[in-house]
């Protein structure tokens, strides 16, 4: 994706949202604000439960701020979320209105609905499917076809008559690498042709870091990083993630690993220690030498991600996807 | 990239929102596709009830006046609109509402009323086909007058946006998809009860209870037509307050539906 330093007006200008579900202890956004700018491809970025389907929901106008403001093109959607149709185009993460379509019908439908004429969506929908590889399953109803063919089935209609916003709840969930490759051309293909604003939820980093302008990164409901992944990555650059995968309990009488055994987060026998990079040489060293040797079962010393990032900033959960 | 202070640009809305019609139409389209796959079987039931007990009064009924037995066919006709908008269209938007399914609709462009309209019209379509078999096997069976058998497509139609309305409205107030499926089922066990029994046949209060079935003006109409000489101002009229009827359940599906979107 091309950096998008160049782009200007805001598209989107979220301040101070807040929204609690009925009966939910903790708010599901508690204060969040960001701007999104046109042509930009926008990323959030967290663990489950962060509160980013929920604040693509209240983009979307599916679901009004309890406080705050969500500017959409200049229109307020906390006070006409009905505006936002006109304007996005959203992809939830599974759409069981479209099951029981056949794929070509299920993307036609769609591009009627945002108001393309019957014939007019009848060829938008022929591209699309051409576009992204469906052709084939075009007659088949969605909800017989695989996971990946059937997410992909979801974006075509998602990207039916040419939205200048589009709301992506992960995307390219269950799709095969060829797949994601052609979901990806086909967004930026909107992006450098008609100017598509692109506002993706993810919680795959390597995905994060890859295509994203700028990413938020969402925990506990409220934003505590924004920025570009590069940016957001040289905030703590001079760090490198030591993981160690252990054959047994690790030998606390080590001093190497006693000392880094307060900083690893542990989950069963693997650690993950982030330190600097001098440090995480010379610890490496000393436990590649030592007794603790036989112990290794292997290890990886890696430059920062931006879990690292999540983790350096406070992010307290730790279910983010690395693949 | 720098957080800039630009005013964002206002664009108007307007611009990619399909009208009423051409929205009805794509739902339509579209549900009447899916009808195809996935509710062949449904429908097929649906009928074989209603032949089941036309044939199941044959052995009670002998000799009775044709009052009786032209209502025990319309009301056997219009049980099978009955099926399909009352139960199975509650059943539908029970399911849409309880798995998410409206946010699709909700993100679009589109008002409730041509979503509702445009799903029941395409269940309503599905019953053409049984409801006219019903009908013909039952006057063929009980002997009744073939003179008016067109009557039967009005009927449907209208009986259709009478139940329809309401089936829609019970799937979408309805708290949980199970009590969805249990309000449409008893719903439609209503209209059979009180369609297919003749009204001189039943006890004061189910007669009162009658009245305010939206489809059963509609019963009345076919089973006037069915006796040969119907007096037509009189079967409009009935067919009309089955619309009207529908409206009201439209109207008040459509609200459900808006509501049902912005949970």
């Amino acid at each position: 994706m091309s950096d998008a330093g160049g782009v200007s007006a805001a598209v989107l200008d979220v301040r101070g949202v807040v929204k609690t579900y009925r009966g939910a202890a903790t708010p599901a956004n508690d204060g969040i604000d960001l701007q999104v700018h046109a042509g930009e491809v926008f990323g959030l970025l967290g663990p489950n439960g962060a509160g980013k389907s929920t604040l693509v929901r209240q983009l979307a106008g599916l679901t009004r701020p309890d406080a705050g403001r969500i500017m959409l093109f200049g229109h307020d959607l906390a006070a006409d979320a009905r505006a936002a149709a006109s304007f996005v185009a959203y992809l939830a993460q599974d759409e069981p209105a479209l099951d029981e379509l056949p794929v070509g019908l299920a993307v036609e439908t769609t591009a009627r609905l945002r108001g393309l004429p019957r014939g007019e969506a009848r060829s938008a929908t022929a591209t699309l499917l051409d576009e992204l590889d469906l052709g084939a399953v075009a007659a088949r109803p969605v909800g017989r076809l695989s996971g990946g063919q059937r997410r992909l089935a979801c974006v075509a209609a998602a990207l039916a008559a040419d939205r200048p916003v589009l709301l992506l709840d992960e995307p390219t969930t269950g799709l095969d690498p060829v797949a994601r490759r052609s979901v990806w051309s086909a967004i930026d293909r909107r992006r450098a042709e008609r100017g598509t604003t692109v506002v993706l939820v993810t919680h795959n980093v390597i995905e994060a870091e890859t295509v994203l302008d700028r990413v938020a990164i969402l925990d506990r409901g409220r934003v505590i990083a924004c920025d570009t992944p590069g940016r957001l990555k040289a905030r703590v650059s001079d760090d490198v993630r030591l993981d160690l995968v252990w054959r047994r309990t690790p030998p606390m009488h080590d001093p190497t690993v006693a000392a880094l055994a307060p900083s690893a987060r542990m989950d069963g026998l693997r650690w993950s220690v982030r330190l600097d990079a001098a440090s995480a040489r010379e610890s490496l060293g000393r436990l590649m030498s030592g007794s603790t040797l036989d112990a290794l079962d292997d290890f990886t010393l890696a430059t920062s991600t931006l879990e690292d990032v999540y983790l350096a900033l406070g992010g307290r959960d730790d279910d983010l996807e690395r693949g | 990239m720098t957080e800039t202070a630009t005013a964002p640009p206002r664009v108007a809305p307007g611009a990619g929102r399909p009208g009423a019609i051409a929205a009805f139409s794509a739902v339509y389209t579209g549900q009447i596709a899916r009808a195809r796959v996935a509710r062949g079987p449904l429908l097929f039931v649906a009928s074989l009830q209603s032949l089941g007990i036309l044939l199941l009064l044959r052995g009670v009924v002998h000799n009775d006046p044709v009052r009786t037995t032209s209502a025990i066919v319309a009301g056997s006709t219009v049980l099978v609109v009955a099926f399909v908008a009352l139960n199975l269209l509650a059943q539908r938007f029970g399911a849409l509402k309880a798995s998410r399914a409206l946010d699709y609709y909700g993100a679009l462009p589109v008002t409730a009323a041509p979503v509702v309209l445009g799903t029941a019209a395409s269940y309503a379509t599905f019953t053409i086909p049984g409801a006219v078999l019903t009908c013909v096997v039952g006057i063929a069976m009980y002997g009744l007058s073939f003179a008016h058998v067109w009557l039967v497509v009005p009927v449907v139609v209208a009986a259709g946006v009478a139940l329809s309305g309401l089936g829609a409205a019970m799937g979408l107030l309805a708290p949980r998809s199970e009590l969805a499926t249990v309000l449409g089922q008893l719903a439609m066990t209503a209209v059979l009860f009180l369609g297919v029994i003749p009204p001189a046949h039943l006890p004061a209060a189910a007669r009162a209870a009658r009245e305010v079935v939206p489809s059963m003006t509609a019963v009345d109409a076919l089973a006037a037509g069915l006796r040969g000489s119907p007096t037509w101002w009189s079967v409009g009229w009935r067919l009309g307050v089955s619309v009207l009827w529908g409206i009201v359940g439209l109207v008040v599906a459509a609200r459900a539906f808006r509501r049902a979107c912005a949970r």
